[in-house]
């Protein structure tokens, strides 16, 4: 009997095991996710949860409810990885045996890296949103914010879905307005990036959003340290906060480093097409835990899981593997007041205007705020649970397409 | 993409100056280029640069600010004491690297 061990079950754990379950033979194949808990966290939706729109049941569900079945689902904390015996140690001491590793365990907030942030004002006045426990808190601090000066600051690249400090920024900002409280609220975006995103005609679009908004932006800040009311960059801006939001460095998983498989933020070094460890043969990497260069984001995630999927039991079969991953990527971008706009990109095209996911007909718009990419954002939360989980069809290419998409002039030129 | 002559040498470089071709720096040319920006350099500049340069192959982009502390033994904070504003990216001028990518 073969073994195909997936580490962690989210969004990719979830899909590659689902997707690897129906191509492999249930005779020849066991299929086995490990995680630390039951409780499978919709992340896309913590954006929502400091400003009231979602709560806990909105956003958890059972994880073991989304594996197909044939898929076992083993609760427990990976301590670690043995590429030597294809083993894997869990906390207590229970090994389980690989013929095939997933390596598919995220990447996750630690404000413990950045000197003062675990302070005394930590949940109290300065937050993060990327975990339920830490939205629902920066929910309270918002209901009790009378104005004054937020700080959003991001602490390093890369972070998982790297538009969501943006989005916070644009929806904290009518949020306030709705309130009456814009107007006595400085609102500063702390970047450590040039500007608001790094590729040009996105980055263009998106600064202006902020600026037209008054809200200041403060790039190449490389926050080193956080004290009870400010925050002070390596190259010596210190920026005074009452509410302070931060986006802490964002690493991958302990075991990762201690298994030696990591590099200095514990993602795995894979290769960007076939998503295999650098050095092993039957090790892979998947979404938020590797290091290719383009976006931690869900999108992102489901495309790598299908195409790794595929290619491996391609290969199993004896057929030739496939797996060519792009680096595409497609984002939602709430904007505030019911309008989103849409991002689609890959390693080589920068986001650009246009239509998707059909070229020319839409009925998505690339980079417009619209209200009808807001609606499909919300749709997406359906979706992910019913159809992209489960491994159903979905009407999203993988590999991303130029069609429809043209280059402003003035960046083209 | 174009030539550029620098201390003598043709290089070929980016629209911002940046070398795009690895073999065709050294060590000598490092000064140079960091003169171009104002910054001369001692032994804990050359240590970072080396980092770099030795960590580039491998990876096949720029190695970060955090990458040269973590791996490379240099803290943040010396860089910017080092380099002045903005580090990561005159780091890489002067190693004849690519301006690193921030990640998207």
């Amino acid at each position: 009997m073969g073994q195909v061990v997936i580490l962690g079950g989210g969004t990719a754990g979830t899909i590659a095991a689902n997707r690897l379950r129906r191509r492999l033979d249930r005779d020849e194949w066991h299929i086995t996710v490990v995680d630390a808990d039951d409780e499978h966290l919709y992340q896309p939706g913590l954006l929502m949860v400091p400003f009231g729109e979602y709560q806990r049941p909105d956003l958890v569900r059972p994880r073991h409810r989304y594996l197909a079945s044939g898929v076992r689902l083993v609760r427990g904390q990976v301590e670690l990885v043995k590429p030597a015996d294809n083993l894997v140690r869990l906390a207590g001491g229970e090994l389980l045996h690989y013929t095939y590793l997933v390596i598919a365990t995220g990447t996750t907030p630690r404000p413990d890296q950045t000197p003062g942030l675990l302070g005394p004002q930590w949940g109290d006045t300065a937050h993060e949103f990327y975990t339920l426990d830490g939205a629902e808190r920066l929910a309270g601090a918002l209901q009790r914010f009378g104005g004054g000066r937020v700080v959003i600051d991001v602490v390093d690249m890369p972070i998982k879905c790297p538009v969501a400090p943006l989005e916070f920024a644009f929806l904290l900002d009518a949020h306030l307005r709705r309130r009456g409280l814009r107007g006595r609220t400085e609102l500063t975006y702390a970047t450590p990036l040039p500007g608001a995103f790094t590729r040009p005609v996105a980055s263009q679009l998106l600064g202006s959003m902020l600026t037209d908004r008054n809200i200041i932006v403060e790039p190449d800040f490389m926050a080193e340290q956080v004290t009870g009311d400010g925050i002070v960059s390596y190259d010596g801006r210190r920026l005074g906060y009452d509410l302070l939001v931060t986006v802490p460095l964002n690493m991958g998983a302990d075991y990762v480093a201690d298994s030696g498989l990591g590099d200095e933020l514990n993602h795995v070094p894979v290769d960007r097409h076939t998503l295999q460890a650098a050095g092993y043969e039957n090790i892979f990497a998947l979404g938020d835990a590797n290091d290719v260069p383009t976006s931690k984001a869900g999108s992102v995630a489901h495309v790598e899981a299908e195409l790794f999927a595929d290619a491996l039991a391609a290969r199993l079969h004896g057929r030739p593997a496939e797996a060519d991953f792009d680096g595409h990527a497609n984002c939602f971008v709430e904007c505030g007041d019911g309008r989103a706009l849409l991002l689609d990109f890959n390693y080589d095209t920068e986001p650009l205007p246009g239509s998707y996911p059909v070229p020319g007909l839409g009925p998505f718009r690339l980079l417009r705020p619209t209200r009808l990419n807001h609606w499909g954002k919300h749709a997406f939360r359906w979706m992910y649970w019913h159809a992209l989980l489960p491994d159903r069809p979905l009407p999203l290419p993988a590999r991303m397409s130029k069609a429809g998409k043209h280059v402003p002039q003035e960046v083209a030129s | 993409m174009s030539v550029a002559t620098i201390a003598g040498h043709q290089l070929h470089v980016d629209g911002e100056g940046f070398l795009t071709e690895y073999d065709e720096w050294d060590e000598a040319l490092a000064d140079e280029l960091a003169a171009r920006i104002g910054i001369t350099l001692t032994d804990r500049h050359r240590a970072a640069i080396r980092f770099l340069r030795n960590d580039f192959p491998a990876r096949g982009e720029t190695a970060t600010l955090r990458r040269v502390a973590v791996v490379g033994g240099i803290p943040v904070k010396e860089l910017f004491e080092l380099f002045g504003a903005k580090p990561a990216k005159k780091m890489a001028y002067i190693a004849g690297l690519p301006k690193p990518r921030g990640c998207v």
